[in-house]
């Protein structure tokens, strides 16, 4: 190796301006790739493809796994047309005619937009931004497991007859036990709430890859706008599962222990499940509809040869999306019997998030204009997209007409346009980018012939089966019908959208195989083939798992991918190699992507699948009813976390590296911004809107819901003295935790604020447990009761983690582990110490405020 | 419908030769000022429609209590209410107030050809307002997916002629 690499570590540590950074002296191609590959790649076999923690690996994984849910919940879409198709089928007997269209909705929803969306974001985010991985390599790979474990409980219960069937969207008191006895109803909450987790890892993940590992230079204002698209997406995905995984935890809590959230017999409320599960489901449209618009922004201007038109206003666009759509979710609520003042709001509300749809298509028709448009295949989609979500759209603004939405809601038309919405805004971009991508991915040309005709299948297929349920449900169709013996008129149209439905499996059967064909056989590629601009082009086909031999700066970035190729390849980047034997990647400012530091990923490890076993144990355990036994499972959780943080400290050799001549990094970023604590805040944004969710619980329960009224709760003067010194002890550990990282940080030991916020954690966890289980009323007696409860055990297990956190730094105290620079545990423990006593004194306040109110 | 051809009409002359094109009359002029008008258009309608059909004035008050999988009515007679099991007596000419009720899960009621639908929420009472414009047998179903015999929850709305309202037996005369 000829690197300049020994690097001298008192070399002042230059003013980091990108603009300046010079080229590395290039090396020799070959060398370069072994070295990284030695590094990089997965282990051999069986074993790589468990201990895998690639973004490469894993995007392709979850696309891959997506694709097969996808076939499944198209077989189901077959049986439900299958069974309409004449008015008397005899088919499926309505209990499983019920099990089946529920499942299609949540495996189209769940198991495939989600995940689709997540694979190619994990695939492509990487290699557009200029660096080697996502920011936490292990939480992809434990995504992925969450997702397919939680995927393979959904689909064994469908084979096993016991899947869920009160409809994808679990509307109570249906599903409640009263009504729903059989576990039915607990694999969708447990199966789908495991598998958000994956969502949720994948957007912190994400969010923190797009916010700080953009190549050196890379500004926001002038990332790719693939990036834009999923940094809303990750911030929409942070703020909407919360809710979600609330609804579920709760319903979940209501049909195991009696806790009556949703039961209005005793004060709750089905509404509150409603607008918990639209608050999700609404921005859900959107976070689907993002990474296909980031898609089409992308291919549109590559085709076209030329630059997208209106970047900034799209960049506005984006932004728009995010937060009007979280003002949205009441729309699907118009027949609930809202007031008129809100419904005329909600209307405006959902017309006015067509602006930035409009503002969209309106750019990408003057790219069309402005450029040479080329009718590849990803254009034949495009247009596909064009034509169908155009419709769709219309058919939208049609139902946030309140009037109109009064007389079809429920019925085949809404079916229809969602339908249209999702295939049209969804599915056909995401078709557009695998044939796209398809080269990078497989590193092979297509076989010509095969992709136009599933295309044209597809098309045809598709407007045939939807167009004209548009009709049958004007007609009065109502949706999730399994018979219609009386009305004999909407046999021929229910006969031609089945026949059509079958010409559009026919399509995706096509596609599939083209893919196949495609991978298995295909001739080799030339490199970017389709002669982009963007990074993610300039690389080997297919890519390994390094990427990029060195990271490109500034210049190389605005070279193109034709030019930077070669150079990135000979090392002339930044960070070339891997000379130290460990993986390491660039972590740059959030704004203006100023190098700050070094950051060294784990390697491969089985880790992540461990983890989701121990998960999926838990699971499992409260599938069975054996709540008893289910905490037990939380010790592996435990361990095997505490475990996976305790390999993510920093290296012991933490000599500042040399990433290109005169500029040198440190390993630890002095001032604490590591990824780590990127992770963690983005996590805490997610947490809080959960505990935000849970508190507009509170509130619903206590002020709108009819219902008994609530016992009252005279809380005594025990209650008030345990209260109080709960808040004293989380306050005394936000305090100590400061001041053992000063002393830490100025080289002394770690002192006595350690041990004594360790201490006071513990007891706020002991005295917590006390009240919960001796002072609280009978949290099954009130819904008022259930939610103070639920609110007080949301304290609870965050005063536990505080208490987990606080022992992790006394054990890395204790082994002489902690030393300027490398505190970096006691400074998280220090940030959710502050996250836990805050919501501590909200919820103390909170609940003196339900008191107080009655 | 004309919306939907323009764009697609402008989508077909994308395929022409490149040319000029100023990036802010595409974004803002159509993207923002055209969609804004237009939907501001379609707004002020649905609230001028949706403000007619609100109920406005008194209006004869019937009863609507659905239950898995079934509905009653009730509806004032000449003696206190009268209630019937999957049929709903109304006047004909003029207007009624269905308050909707529920026991069990949600069901929500719906007579496509007379109106909206309103949903039946266990511990709440909807109220929706229907007009019949003429004496007639009308069908009515369940439009809120509510278990195993969903589709089986049928029922009928009987408007009456207003000159024999009350009707006199349950049943009443079939107009």
């Amino acid at each position: 190796m000829n690197t300049p690499m020994n690097t001298p570590a008192n070399t002042p540590l230059t003013p980091h301006d990108p603009a300046s950074i010079p080229a590395n002296p290039p090396q020799r191609a070959l060398g370069l790739h072994r070295e990284l590959d030695r590094v990089w790649r997965n282990a051999p076999g069986l074993r790589g493809q468990i201990t895998a923690v690639s973004h490469t690996t894993l995007g392709l994984r979850f696309m891959v796994t997506a694709f097969l849910f996808f076939g499944i919940g198209g077989l189901l879409a077959m049986l439900i047309r299958a069974q309409l198709a004449t008015p008397n089928g005899a088919f499926l007997d309505t209990a499983l005619y019920n099990q089946i269209f529920t499942m299609h909705g949540s495996i189209m929803m769940f198991l495939f937009a989600i995940p689709m969306l997540e694979g190619l974001a994990m695939y492509l985010l990487p290699k557009m931004l200029g660096t080697r991985d996502l920011a936490f390599p292990r939480l992809s790979a434990l995504g992925y497991w969450c997702y397919l474990l939680g995927g393979l409980i959904l689909i064994a219960a469908l084979l096993a007859g016991v899947a869920p069937g009160e409809g994808w969207f679990m509307y109570t008191p249906l599903s409640g036990k009263t009504y729903s006895p059989g576990i039915n109803a607990d694999v969708w909450l447990l199966g789908v709430t495991f598998v958000e987790i994956s969502a949720l890892s994948a957007a912190i993940e994400l969010m923190v890859s797009i916010l700080r590992l953009r190549a050196p230079g890379m500004k926001l204002t002038q990332m790719p706008l693939f990036a834009w698209y999923m940094l809303g997406t990750a911030a929409m995905m942070l703020a909407g599962f919360p809710p979600l995984i609330l609804g579920s935890v709760l319903l979940e809590m209501e049909r195991a222990f009696g806790w009556p959230f949703f039961d209005p017999e005793r004060g709750g409320d089905p509404l509150l499940w409603q607008h918990l599960f639209w608050l999700f489901g609404h921005p859900e449209v959107y976070i689907i509809f993002l990474p296909a618009a980031g898609v089409l922004s992308t291919v549109i201007p590559v085709l076209c040869r030329t630059q997208i038109v209106g970047y900034g206003a799209i960049v506005a666009a984006i932004l728009g999306m995010v937060f009007l759509s979280f003002g949205l979710w009441v729309h699907h609520m118009f027949a609930v019997g809202i007031p008129h003042l809100a419904l005329a709001f909600f209307s405006a509300a959902s017309m006015l998030v067509a602006v930035p749809t409009a503002v969209q298509i309106f750019a990408w028709i003057a790219t069309l204009w402005r450029g040479r448009p080329e009718l590849k295949l990803p254009m034949l989609y495009i247009l596909g997209f064009f034509f169908t979500f155009v419709m769709g759209g219309l058919t939208g603004v049609m139902l946030a007409v309140v009037p109109f939405n009064w007389q079809a809601h429920d019925t085949a038309f809404v079916t229809a346009h969602l339908h249209y919405v999702l295939i049209g805004g969804f599915v056909f971009p995401m078709l557009a980018g695998v044939a796209w991508w398809m080269p990078l991915m497989s590193g092979r040309r297509r076989v010509r012939g095969l992709g136009e005709a599933a295309f044209w299948f597809i098309l045809v297929g598709f407007h045939g089966t939807f167009f004209l349920m548009h009709l049958t449900g004007l007609m009065g169709m109502a949706r999730r019908i399994p018979s219609y013996p009386e009305n004999p008129e909407w046999t021929a149209l229910n006969l031609s959208s089945s026949f059509f439905g079958f010409v559009m499996t026919i399509g995706f059967a096509l596609f599939a195989i083209d893919l196949i064909l495609q991978a298995g056989f295909g001739k080799r590629s030339v490199r970017n083939p389709w002669k982009a601009p963007s990074l993610d082009w300039a690389m080997a086909l297919p890519p390994p798992n390094y990427n990029f031999a060195s990271l490109p700066g500034p210049a190389l970035q605005q070279a193109g991918a034709e030019a930077a190729m070669l150079a990135l390849a000979k090392g002339e980047g930044l960070l070339p190699g891997a000379p130290r034997g460990r993986r390491e990647i660039l972590v740059t400012s959030v704004g203006t992507a100023r190098p700050e530091h070094v950051a060294i990923l784990p390697v491969n490890t089985g880790l992540p699948l461990l983890l989701a076993l121990a998960i999926s144990a838990f699971v499992l355990l409260m599938l069975a009813g054996l709540y008893t036994l289910a905490p037990l499972a939380l010790i592996p959780v435990v361990t095997l976390i505490w475990i996976w943080a305790r390999r993510a400290m920093a290296p012991l050799d933490a000599t500042p590296i040399e990433v290109a001549p005169g500029l040198v990094l440190p390993v630890q970023p002095g001032d604490g911004g590591t990824l780590t604590r990127s992770g963690l805040v983005s996590l805490l944004f997610a947490n809080g809107t959960f505990f935000a969710s849970l508190l507009f619980g509170l509130a619903f329960i206590s002020l709108v819901s009819p219902g008994p009224p609530r016992p009252l709760w005279p809380a005594d003067r025990t209650v008030l003295l345990a209260t109080g010194a709960v808040l004293a002890l989380l306050a005394m550990a936000a305090l100590g935790l400061p001041r053992a990282l000063s002393h830490i940080e100025t080289g002394r030991r770690a002192g006595a604020g350690l041990p004594v916020a360790f201490a006071a954690n513990l007891l706020a966890l002991a005295l917590l447990l006390a009240l919960g289980l001796g002072q609280l009323p009978d949290p099954t007696r009130h819904a008022a009761d259930a939610v103070r409860a639920a609110l007080v055990a949301y304290v609870g297990l965050h005063a536990a983690i505080a208490t987990l956190f606080t022992a992790f730094a006394l054990d890395q105290a204790r082994r002489g582990e902690l030393a300027p620079g490398r505190a970096g545990a006691l400074r998280n423990a220090g940030l959710w110490q502050s996250y836990t006593l805050a919501a501590a004194a909200v919820t103390l306040a909170a609940l003196w405020a339900q008191e107080a109110a009655s | 419908m004309a919306l939907a051809l323009m764009v697609f009409v402008l989508v077909a002359l994308g395929f022409g030769r490149p040319r000029a094109i100023t990036e802010g009359r595409w974004v803002f002029g159509m993207g923002v000022w055209f969609s804004l008008g237009v939907l501001s258009l379609i707004l002020i309608a649905a609230l001028w429609v949706g403000e007619r059909i609100l109920p406005h004035g008194p209006a004869l008050e019937v009863r609507a209590h659905a239950r898995q999988w079934a509905w009653s009515f009730s509806h004032p007679g000449a003696e206190g209410p009268v209630t019937s099991e999957g049929v709903l007596h109304i006047p004909a000419g003029r207007p009624v107030d269905v308050l909707i009720t529920s026991t069990d899960v949600i069901h929500s009621f719906w007579v496509p050809q007379l109106g909206g639908k309103m949903d039946a929420i266990p511990g709440r009472e909807n109220r929706l307002r229907l007009e019949a414009a003429r004496p007639g047998t009308y069908e009515g179903l369940c439009a809120e997916f509510c278990g195993l015999e969903h589709a089986a929850m049928r029922f009928e709305v009987i408007a009456h002629d207003p000159a024999q309202w009350p009707p006199v037996s349950p049943e009443g005369p079939r107009p």
